[in-house]
């Protein structure tokens, strides 16, 4: 399981007019791996990961994901991967039930299988009480362990994660990656940015964007090996800058 | 003291944003105000600036207090909102010289203040304000909040979202500031920037958890902490979770932290625990608590 690639990128650029956003990254992640996908602010992740997930077509390149052409079978690629970001989640303005009822739908469940989903997760994340309460009520650290909960509803082969755990609690923030390594046990691939370098200790492997290109990939332990250092911190701090 | 707070208390209908709030800031001293989102960070904020009262309680500013001097106050601070807040349809040069002038200042005046800091944008003064990156609107915003020479600097999450290389370099201008005599008050739900701070306050769920030096607060730390890796992190926080002698166990990097309901522990008999799990590779080790640790501790 462990060896088959459910993302596979060659030489992928996006440019915007003579700017490279992205800079022709190749990488390929692993079923079942957390892959920890780092970089300064403006270095190109976001860009990158638009066309991941295919709502982004890249300028050249290739790119596969979940076995599907980022060019050709885009609308598949949705299909197939589970989406959170830190800044667009889940709805304000609907029920912890409304949410994963609607969420559910868009992602073409049953209502028998979202039901059911439904109380499996109610009961897994303890949110009995407030399953009639407006999200936008919740505590932050709440609101993203349900949106992570409700981006797996339709067992996706790989969840990308944008910074999901930005100014969440340290508590709730653990309690978040426990559910990653939950998920990546069962064979769930995780694809996740982060500004905390605690959390890139906690991934599989690490790739670091500097001004559009991939500079370092590889296990945190052997990258601070490389970069003779004791903490992610240290490496991203030499390699950042350029 | 540049800062005074007196048993301040804030609620928003039903809910309550702060509860009996007190601590001071020295004047020229780094204070940090230490929690995640919702803890109530940016609504005592807003009270110090004079943009929202308090329900209960004092506090004094600059040597004014927040109700009778509030325009006093607002002359002697510089407030940084979490949110971006500067006109975005106005240029670099604009906006600095819009808030210099509303102060009654030129830019010319206090050049030297900002001159470390605005270096880096001038290249970009004719760029409207809403066209920046995330890093050079911090650095404009830092310079508008500086323009009038306030003696206590408001910044409410000036780092939030912001990448470690760029993270480090504020908090490197933060320490100039400082020793051009601006006593400053900055909040941040990154527990690493603590330790450059000269005190915090810890702050979960508008109560304040400790108030101390980066270093005192670790020193209270109640247990002994240990390091613990295997081969399978996934693995080690189950058996750990299920361990009978288990106090607290996090992950940390590359290490779950442990802490033990006993007084003494064993490792051997832990470490021989985790192997009839069916872990390998098993490392223990005794280590320094951090002041996240710490938080954690407390916010329990």
């Amino acid at each position: 399981m462990k060896d088959k690639n459910v993302i596979q990128v060659e030489d992928l650029s996006k440019m915007f007019g003579d700017f490279a956003a992205v800079n022709s990254i190749s990488f390929h992640v692993k079923a079942g791996e957390i892959f920890g996908f780092l970089g300064a602010n403006g270095a190109g992740k976001t860009t990158a990961m638009k066309m991941l997930i295919g709502i982004s077509s890249p300028t050249s390149g290739k790119a596969t994901v979940a076995g599907f052409d980022v060019y050709k079978e885009a609308e598949f690629i949705k299909k197939n991967i589970g989406y959170m970001s830190q800044k667009f989640a889940l709805y304000d303005d609907l029920t912890v039930k409304e949410n994963i009822t609607f969420f559910g739908g868009i992602y073409g469940l049953s209502k028998k299988q979202i039901d059911q989903k439904r109380c499996e997760l109610v009961d897994e994340l303890g949110l009995q009480e407030v399953t009639n309460s407006l999200v936008g009520s919740l505590p932050l650290g709440w609101k993203q362990k349900l949106a992570f909960s409700v981006s797996l509803l339709h067992d996706p082969k790989i969840v990308f994660l944008d910074e999901p755990t930005g100014g969440v609690d340290p508590i709730t923030r653990r309690q978040f990656w426990e559910m990653i390594y939950k998920a990546a046990h069962n064979g769930t691939t995780i694809f996740v940015t982060t500004h905390y370098m605690d959390e890139a200790e906690y991934c599989d492997r690490v790739s670091i964007m500097v001004n559009g290109k991939i500079e370092a990939l590889d296990t945190p332990k052997k990258l601070k090996e490389q970069y003779k250092t004791d903490t992610m911190n240290d490496v991203f701090l030499k390699l950042a800058r350029g | 003291m540049s800062i005074t707070v007196s048993n301040i208390s804030k609620s928003y209908g039903k809910v309550t944003a702060l509860t009996d709030i007190s601590f001071d800031v020295k004047p020229g001293e780094l204070f940090g105000l230490i929690g995640p989102d919702g803890a109530g960070k940016t609504t005592l904020f807003r009270i110090l600036t004079t943009l929202l009262l308090a329900d209960k309680g004092q506090a004094v500013v600059a040597g004014y207090d927040v109700l009778k001097k509030y325009k006093s106050i607002r002359n002697s601070v510089g407030y940084m909102p979490g949110r971006f807040s500067l006109y975005q349809d106005l240029t670099v040069e604009e906006n600095l010289n819009f808030f210099a002038t509303i102060f009654g200042t030129t830019i010319e005046e206090n050049y030297d203040l900002i001159k470390d800091i605005y270096v880096q944008i001038e290249a970009f003064k004719t760029r409207r304000a809403g066209k920046l990156s995330g890093g050079m609107k911090q650095k404009l915003a830092l310079s508008c909040a500086l323009i009038h020479k306030p003696k206590v600097l408001f910044l409410d999450e000036p780092t939030t979202g912001v990448d470690p290389v760029s993270r480090k370099e504020f908090w490197e201008m933060l320490k100039r500031l400082q020793q051009k005599g601006i006593t400053i008050l900055v909040s941040t739900p990154y527990m690493d920037e603590a330790a450059l701070c000269d005190r915090i306050a810890l702050i979960q769920d508008g109560k304040i958890l400790e108030i101390d030096t980066p270093k005192a607060i670790v020193n209270h730390f109640p247990k002994s902490l240990y390091n613990i890796r295997a081969n399978d992190m996934y693995g080690l926080i189950e058996s750990l979770t299920n361990y009978e002698h288990t106090y607290s166990i996090f992950p940390f990097g590359e290490f779950v932290h442990y802490t033990d309901k006993r007084e003494s522990i064993d490792t051997e008999s832990l470490k021989a625990y985790l192997v009839s799990q069916n872990l390998t590779d098993i490392y223990i080790e005794k280590t320094q608590p951090t002041i996240e640790d710490t938080f954690m501790e407390l916010a329990k």
